[in-house]
């Protein structure tokens, strides 16, 4: 498909800005990347309710608890990989346990930061955080998304993991879509599979669903941006509407959308399912396309493994 | 040179010596929890929630109340002992330390235990949190000061350094953080384990104002909490140097007392020697 691409990061910094504007009790926090996560448009236009801790993740968290217990909506920003794996204990302990209005945005998840490798490439993120109690976990699809999810979390009480990506991503949703908090939307209606992506892997179902119907097969694609608490009413539909689904998502395959889905269809409707993600292993340098090839997350992966599960199903 | 009467104090000496028989009945009745550091921090508890500390039992969420963050979880029982004195919840409650439904966790959680301001447990983390609290203090232009509780042994935690040069980068002069340094940790002596020494050299080099005082004595921690108020552009340390297990003879010093309950005859000796016979 021919899409025009947006910048999650880019509607980030508008959102927040715009959330700047209207309450003054947001402040947000970075740990010396508001150039890359554009926290820094921010801290332009709010320079006293914007904070630099500096290289310090577990220091970012504690302070912006510190902040929530004091009645801020704090944003926290870093990438994906440092904001959940750097800090994990202090999100525990500090965040999730007292279950207090701490936003952590995340930018530069997934196999597609590219050049950096693996130990930049967070693929265990979603997993990290949605393990966590009181966690809301949401992975956007694009940019429009991005913006309305970063507006949301600031009404949603307790923390919030919002996942971004580095690159730029095809827009597979407009400003009129619908966007809540766990609720996921069907982007494409279709009988035979169901495809439920998150992230930019939302767009590759839906080129996959694209290729599938010349084949004559007709995907249903559903866009799964909230992970945690999974709405599981539209997924359990869908599957019993198709009879096989397939989950896609730019992060390890063990625990992640994949893995939520597979959980909560086998105790509320089992079908034939596969999940399309990277498997377990750590990535590397390279070209982001590439990487998207040599990792499986390609729509050929998704139009094979829809393949697959059907034939499961009619057998 | 002190502004408190002899009276004042000896109020203080005695309520100190009340929160040490409670935290003596809690871990007792629990069979374990962590007396030796909360005896240790005993006075210091003392001073702030019944001197220095601007706070309303009645009103917890006050907005322009001063905050206490007890960095060092495992002195629950001395918490949960001054907030009960000071009426937050019920004095019989704290028997119930531990126990299965009891709103007094092992380690503080601010879901569930009235006052208390932040769950903590995991060490190293208490700073950073006062550093939030300090910083939203001074966005809305409020008073409050921010007691920060700190162990020694947990400044081995990294996070603490990343939270020290976070307090002095942004002149968080209305933080008012402790060290219980009582140089001893689980597996023994701090300066075996791991040396934190020179202490005052090392906050004095992450641009605080250090004090160093005698963490028993009532006049010595009130003159230095109130020193600290008059220091601006700085966040100001006091390093306490207190006895683990103080009040109690044969829980001071004693490493053994760090994580362990007293058994039925220990627990009347300990009552006995803080002058409650049972």
């Amino acid at each position: 498909m021919k899409w025009v691409y947006t910048s999650q990061r880019k509607e980030y910094a508008n959102a927040l800005v715009e959330i700047g504007m209207a309450r003054t009790d947001v402040v947000v926090l970075d740990a010396d990347l508001s150039s890359s996560t554009r926290t820094g448009e921010f801290a332009k236009k709010f320079p006293e309710r914007f904070f630099n801790v500096g290289i310090a993740e577990q220091n970012l968290m504690g302070t912006s608890a510190g902040l929530a217990v004091s009645g801020k909506i704090v944003f926290a920003s870093t990438f994906a990989v440092f904001a959940t794996g750097r800090c994990w204990d202090q999100i525990r302990q500090s965040i999730a346990y007292p279950n207090i209005n701490v936003k952590i945005v995340a930018t530069h998840a997934g196999i597609t930061v590219g050049g950096d490798g693996a130990s930049h490439q967070a693929l265990e993120d979603i997993g990290l955080m949605s393990i966590l109690p009181n966690m809301c976990v949401i992975v956007p699809s694009d940019g429009i998304e991005a913006y309305k999810a970063v507006k949301a979390v600031v009404d949603h009480p307790g923390p919030c993991y919002v996942r971004l990506g580095r690159a730029d991503v095809p827009m597979v949703t407009t400003m009129d879509s619908p966007f809540t908090i766990g609720k996921a939307t069907v982007l494409r209606e279709g009988t035979d599979v169901t495809l439920v992506g998150c992230g930019q892997m939302v767009a590759v179902c839906m080129d996959a669903a694209e290729e599938l119907k010349k084949a004559g097969i007709s995907a249903e694609v559903i866009n799964m941006s909230t992970i945690k608490p999974l709405d599981v009413n539209t997924l359990v539909r869908s599957a019993k509407k198709t009879g096989c689904v397939v989950t896609a998502e730019e992060h390890s395959v063990r625990s992640g959308l994949g893995s939520t889905v597979a959980c909560a269809l086998s105790e509320s409707y089992p079908v034939p399912l596969r999940r399309v993600g990277t498997p377990d292993c750590f990535g590397e340098s390279g070209e982001s396309s590439l990487l998207m090839s040599r990792y499986g997350l390609t729509a050929e992966h998704i139009i094979a493994s829809a393949e697959e599960v059907i034939k499961r199903k009619r057998t | 040179m002190t502004l408190y009467d002899d009276q004042t104090i000896q109020m203080l000496e005695s309520k100190a010596n009340l929160l040490r028989r409670h935290i003596i009945k809690m871990t007792f009745a629990a069979q374990s929890g962590h007396p030796g550091g909360s005896l240790s921090y005993a006075d210091i508890v003392t001073a702030l929630f019944f001197k220095v500390m601007r706070h309303r039992p009645s009103e917890p969420n006050w907005e322009d109340r001063d905050k206490f963050v007890l960095s060092k979880g495992h002195a629950a029982p001395v918490y949960y002992a001054a907030l009960a004195e000071s009426g937050y919840f019920p004095v019989e409650d704290l028997l119930s330390l531990r126990k299965l439904g009891s709103h007094l966790q092992g380690h503080p959680c601010r879901k569930k235990t009235p006052g208390v301001e932040m769950s903590t447990g995991s060490l190293g983390q208490g700073l950073s949190v006062a550093n939030g609290m300090a910083l939203a203090a001074k966005l809305d232009r409020r008073m409050t000061r921010i007691f920060c509780l700190m162990g020694d042994g947990e400044l081995q935690e990294g996070q603490n350094w990343e939270a020290a040069m976070l307090s002095s980068h942004y002149k968080l002069d209305n933080i008012t953080a402790f060290v219980d340094r009582n140089k001893m940790q689980i597996d023994g002596p701090t300066e075996q384990i791991m040396s934190l020494e020179p202490l005052v050299d090392k906050w004095k080099a992450f641009g605080w104002n250090v004090l160093e005082i005698n963490g028993h004595d009532m006049r010595q921690i009130l003159d230095a909490c109130d020193a600290a108020v008059h220091v601006t552009g700085k966040p100001t340390m006091i390093i306490a140097h207190t006895i683990k297990g103080k009040g109690v003879s044969f829980m001071e010093g004693a490493i053994a007392f760090h994580g362990k309950a007293p058994n039925a005859d220990e627990y009347r000796i300990a009552l006995k020697e803080l002058g409650e016979s049972i």
